[in-house]
């Protein structure tokens, strides 16, 4: 047998046909839905005049509108009240789980599947959302789409999609102390652009990835993204299987051992053949932070923003514009820069174990009094455990406020706006103009470094104050 | 729904020398806040079309009338960024029919050619040529024939061809839709859920 690469194997296991001249029709095994991206393909299913096709196949929660302050109350912005009950109504008419605001269950749509058990190894899974490559981090093919496709998979259960170029993306050795996921991706996109990865799948490999948590994983497969790639895809192994095993969602008894012995299958091939490959040494991996306005804009926390004489045309003019709406000189030294804001949360940065990171590292510390930090857990459940391990109490202690679950400042839809000129350092995923409110100027980084940030009021190398 | 046919169209450019155009500066978050596609044309490229204080920005080029047409000229990486197709809604809800650029995020162009938005890929030669040109002389036009997967620049009468998927090609032409292909599909779909 040829060899295959793992996804491959997931691809073809989905394909229902090769279309003549097109695009592969690929069955979904999984479909997140959230009140942004779905309301227009409700109305289009509806004025065809169908059904959705496989209900159970689809789980919807509201995140990127909802406010993250007192949710028990009806929500205040009419538009985002409107959208959110759109997707309560559009589920209870189709017959489509739906974790409302406040319930157990709620959360950002990639924080709850997997805490949920619904992502699993070799599942083909979309969502109007692109950085559903979160999901990637099981060994399963996932990644965002369009409207008109939501209303596919509402349609068909399935989407029609060109088969995308194989891209592999080794980091061996191991990450020094203070170096996270989020580096390692942010490391990565400046090195090969946002976009470097376009028309591409990435599958991360290397010891130094199969060291990371299957948090750590989410966050680098979250990211792959913003290279400009499909998704990115990480082959599951004994970290993978633990985490799911046991989850709400997840195959129990014979069937969990049907499962894990196919799951054990998806792995890359000896021999398999990719379209491009990178190799990294996880030693020249530093704390990392973006300087401009796209995350392929980023370098080590300790070096200076680029001078950008190498540059010409419009990649001159498109620096240049960046750097001006950031406010930073050509040069300029990051650590230092003075900042307003902190925001740690997000489908990147949002699950427990990046709250237990700043806990631990604001233990005893003082947040700086000119900075204002939001703290938004990822989901629910998320903020359930933070509360029984006692980390809001360490927050609390150091000043740092807790809110509730949503996408929040990540995408600025709600009212958690960064105001215009202020610094925001972000464990979020795009620094792109506006992203965080109109003029507001984001600074992605790892909540290690956001957590530093927080207490010193300016950019600091968490490893000078660990 | 069924989208507008593509018919050959010549029209002159509207030039947007920026790199990495992200769907955020295409239409930023605040505004996808509707549960009907309508009205993202007025909000495209809202932040840099008006200041903060809603004031016209009038030297930006969808607002500076020296500028026309239904062709939009990008840079390099054009729709990185989100997936959502309200980006591609709002461009053609403009009145735009085509977006040329030298390199085109997937998601996006996947989107627009699911909404009858031609996205045209060039190489960068030829996309600093059509910059060039439109400095020269902004009423100067190009012709984009789908059929022939050619686009010309009608000033110096250069043509080059694209690329297109044959299939996505039939349906810009036809004005058809994937969701009609795959509601046929349901027989050949639950056989597969069968044999899995």
């Amino acid at each position: 047998m040829e060899p295959k690469t793992l996804f491959d194997k997931i691809w073809d296991a989905h394909v229902v046909k090769q279309v003549e001249g097109g695009p592969n029709v690929v069955y979904i095994d999984r479909h997140f839905i959230h009140e942004v991206t779905s309301p227009v393909a409700f109305l289009g299913l509806e004025k065809r005049g169908l059904k959705v096709l496989r209900p159970e196949k689809t789980t919807a929660t509201p995140d990127h509108n909802v406010p993250t302050i007192n949710q028990h109350e009806s929500i205040k912005d009419e538009l985002s009240r409107n959208q959110v009950e759109a997707l309560k109504n559009n589920c209870t008419k189709h017959g489509i789980t739906h974790h409302g605001l406040g319930t157990e269950g709620h959360g950002v749509v990639h924080i709850i599947g997997p805490e949920m058990g619904l992502t699993q190894p070799g599942m083909t899974i979309v969502c109007g959302d692109s950085h559903t490559s979160t999901h990637g981090a099981f060994g399963a093919i996932a990644f965002g789409i369009g409207t008109s496709e939501v209303e596919m998979v509402f349609a068909s259960q399935c989407i029609m999609q060109p088969k995308p170029k194989k891209m592999k993306i080794a980091v061996n050795g191991t990450l020094k102390e203070g170096v996270t996921a989020k580096d390692i991706a942010l490391y990565v996109i400046a090195q090969i652009s946002t976009s470097g990865g376009t028309g591409h799948f990435i599958e991360f490999a290397g010891s130094a990835i199969e060291s990371l948590t299957m948090e750590g994983r989410m966050t680098l497969c979250n990211m792959s993204i913003e290279c400009g790639a499909r998704g990115g895809m990480i082959a599951p192994d004994e970290t993978t299987f633990e985490y799911v095993q046991g989850r709400e969602h997840a195959p129990k008894g014979e069937e969990w051992d049907k499962a894990l012995a196919y799951w054990k299958t998806l792995k890359t091939d000896e021999g398999a053949e990719f379209d491009t490959i990178y190799e990294y040494d996880a030693a020249d991996i530093e704390p990392m932070i973006t300087f401009g306005t796209n995350p392929g804009m980023g370098a080590k926390i300790k070096s200076s923003i680029p001078t950008g004489d190498d540059l010409s045309g419009s990649d001159k003019i498109s620096f240049d514009k960046s750097l001006e709406y950031m406010g930073f000189n050509p040069g300029d030294q990051l650590e230092g820069k003075a900042i307003d804001y902190v925001f740690v949360g997000s489908c990147t940065n949002g699950r427990i174990e990046d709250f237990r990171a700043i806990a631990s590292f604001v233990k005893g510390k003082q947040k700086a009094e000119n900075v204002i930090t939001w703290l938004v857990p990822g989901s629910k459940a998320v903020e359930k455990q933070i509360i029984a391990e006692g980390l809001d109490k360490i927050f609390e202690e150091a000043g740092f406020a807790l809110r509730q679950p949503g996408c929040s400042a990540c995408l600025a839809m709600n009212d958690d706006k960064i105001p215009a000129g202020k610094y925001s350092v972000s464990t979020s995923n795009r620094n792109f103009e506006g992203r965080q409110g109109p003029g507001a100027r984001t600074l992605l980084a790892s909540p290690l470094v956001a957590a530093a940030a927080a207490v010193t009021g300016k950019i600091t190398d968490p490893r000078d104050i660990m | 729904m069924p989208i507008d046919k593509f018919k050959t169209l010549t029209s002159p450019g509207i030039p947007l020398p920026i790199e990495n155009v992200d769907t955020d500066q295409i239409i930023p978050a605040r505004f996808l806040k509707a549960v009907e596609r309508k009205g993202f044309g007025d909000n495209l490229f809202r932040d840099w079309r008006y200041d903060s204080n809603n004031e016209l920005i009038e030297d930006f080029a969808l607002n500076n009338p020296k500028y026309s047409g239904e062709i939009l000229i990008a840079g390099k990486n054009f729709g990185s960024g989100s997936s959502r197709e309200h980006a591609a809604w709002a461009i053609y809800d403009h009145g735009l029919k085509v977006v040329v650029s030298s390199f085109f995020a997937d998601i996006f162009k996947g989107n627009a050619l699911n909404n009858g938005l031609l996205p045209v890929q060039v190489s960068e030669d030829f996309l600093t040529q059509l910059f060039e040109t439109i400095e020269k002389d902004p009423k100067s036009s190009f012709e984009v024939n789908l059929k022939e997967q050619t686009f010309e620049n009608k000033a110096t009468g250069e043509s080059v061809s694209f690329e297109i998927n044959p299939y996505k090609k039939e349906c810009l032409l036809n004005g058809y839709d994937d969701i009609d292909y795959l509601v046929n599909m349901k027989d050949e779909i639950e056989q597969f859920e069968k044999n899995r």
